[in-house]
């Protein structure tokens, strides 16, 4: 079950880099057809930079993650000593390596893992759960985390909050320059097939950054069931993390400026207000539901 | 002639690849067995720079105390090789050290001094890897057990005379109850 799991999950890494590239592609060149009306250029200029950035983010992912998050690491159990011995008590069970610690200062209750692999993995906790849990209630927490890093989950997850990061910064680049940069070619504007290009290409600038991240919240939601599923069999404790979800949820969302939007997927709990939230765009599957399937174990 | 040397040469690989598997699972079990160990001592460590730290708090407490060095020394006695004694004696010793966590709160002045915070926290922190290294205990046991009675794998158990693990007991307490914190 846990051997398939990170079969699947290396699978779908590479799929997932696919299909994102696919769209950065698809995004660089209505880039390129709405300045230079040049597709291929556009195209072009999106992978190479896609690729440039795929590779940095896939030697740097924690750095860049714990960053966009404004997390700091923690260097040894004096700063921390809960937090510290928690996550080495979880470490030990799911037999993965001690990774790094960072808090995030922030009065809400949250946490995070990331990293490309079980060596190189990195969880992160706001000093707001470290006051409002329990010790039983932060080790579901970190053995939810723990699941995250030992199913490859973290690889996954952190590939795709980087590249929709990635077609967010294009896609705003090119909305951006509609507004102050596009009359260069005006001359040729009155051409049909330039006018249904522009129209396509603005689109594709509009929607694509959706999709992918839709793409994203749906490879994040359906993780979590199993994390918490895996939480449980680590600490034989299904009702500290019941609690400590309903503290997580019942609290204030995260203070913006500490969140970065594409890493909330991330999080055991969304970071971000959930509510008048559209089924698709969640992040997470809804609190009850997880409580109601942790209870059944 | 070279068919039959064939097959045999197959059979000697494949025997040699299922023992030294069963060689690794063992393997585990003992590590996992050392793992627990290496926390007995940390906590017997531990255990007089508490009481000296209590001392002077809870006068009134010497039998609880004296219960607890006595515990400890015990452990100490008992050898290596017996996992079993051992985690008897060790369960009893953390329930003697719950009741001394329990004191601080009849204590205030007790519960306010930072070097018994650090205490407590250190000690929690080995209490707690006790429980959590005696469940991987359990778990590599399982596995290596398991491997034991499974076909082909139970014909080179049998013929190179590998015996099964005995599983750590989780104390009554933990069973019913989860696990006690003590931090709240």
């Amino acid at each position: 079950m846990l051997f398939e799991q990170i079969t699947k999950n290396k699978r779908k890494t590479v799929g997932l880099f696919l299909v994102f590239f696919f769209f950065v592609g698809l995004v660089g060149a209505a880039l390129g057809y709405f300045m230079w009306r040049s597709a291929s250029m556009g195209l072009l200029i999106a992978i190479v930079l896609g690729l440039i950035y795929g590779v940095y983010v896939f030697s740097q992912s924690t750095d860049i993650v714990m960053q966009m998050n404004h997390a700091q690491e923690v260097s040894g159990p004096a700063e921390a000593p809960e937090l510290w011995h928690v996550v080495e008590d979880m470490a030990l069970v799911a037999q993965v390596p001690m990774p790094r610690v960072f808090i995030i200062d922030d009065p809400s209750p949250n946490a995070f893992a990331t990293g490309n692999n079980p060596n190189q993995a990195a969880v992160a906790a706001t000093r707001g759960i470290l006051e409002t849990l329990n010790r039983n209630e932060l080790e579901g927490v970190m053995a939810h985390e723990m699941t995250h890093v030992r199913n490859y989950d973290i690889r996954v997850q952190t590939l795709a909050v980087a590249l929709t990061s990635l077609i967010s910064l294009l896609a705003n680049f090119g909305t951006n320059f509609m507004f102050w940069g596009s009359g260069s070619r005006r001359d040729d504007d009155n051409n049909a097939t330039n006018i249904v290009g522009v129209v396509v290409s603005l689109l594709v600038l509009v929607l694509a950054p959706m999709v992918a991240t839709m793409v994203q919240l749906a490879i994040s939601r359906n993780r979590e069931f199993l994390a918490d599923a895996g939480a449980v069999e680590l600490t034989r404790n299904p009702q500290a993390l019941i609690q400590a979800l309903q503290k997580i949820s019942q609290s204030q969302p995260m203070e913006e400026e500490n969140v970065a939007p594409s890493s909330a997927g991330l999080y055991i709990s969304n970071p971000l207000s959930a509510e008048n939230m559209n089924k698709l765009f969640a992040t997470h599957p809804p609190v009850e539901d997880r409580i109601a399937a942790l209870g059944k174990m | 002639m070279w068919i039959f040397l064939g097959i045999i040469v197959v059979l000697v690989i494949i025997y040699v690849v299922i023992y030294n598997g069963l060689v690794a699972a063992r393997m585990h079990t003992q590590e996992a067995w050392s793992q627990i160990d290496v926390q007995l001592k940390r906590r017997n460590d531990l255990i007089p720079n508490l009481l000296e730290t209590v001392k002077g708090y809870a006068k009134y407490e010497q039998s609880t105390l004296q219960k607890v060095v006595g515990l400890r020394n015990q452990l100490m006695t008992v050898s290596d090789d017996d996992p079993q004694a051992k985690m008897e004696i060790s369960n009893q010793l953390s329930n003697s050290l719950k009741s001394i966590f329990a004191l601080s709160e009849a204590y205030p002045d007790l519960k306010a001094n930072q070097q018994y915070q650090q205490l407590m926290e250190e000690l929690t922190n080995t209490e707690n890897k006790i429980a959590y290294s005696r469940q991987l205990f359990n778990t590599t046991t399982a596995n290596y057990n398991s491997k034991l009675q499974m076909f082909p794998t139970s014909i080179v158990a049998n013929l190179s005379h590998f015996k099964p693990a005995v599983f750590l007991e989780t104390p009554e307490a933990e069973k019913s109850v989860p696990k006690v914190s003590f931090d709240d």
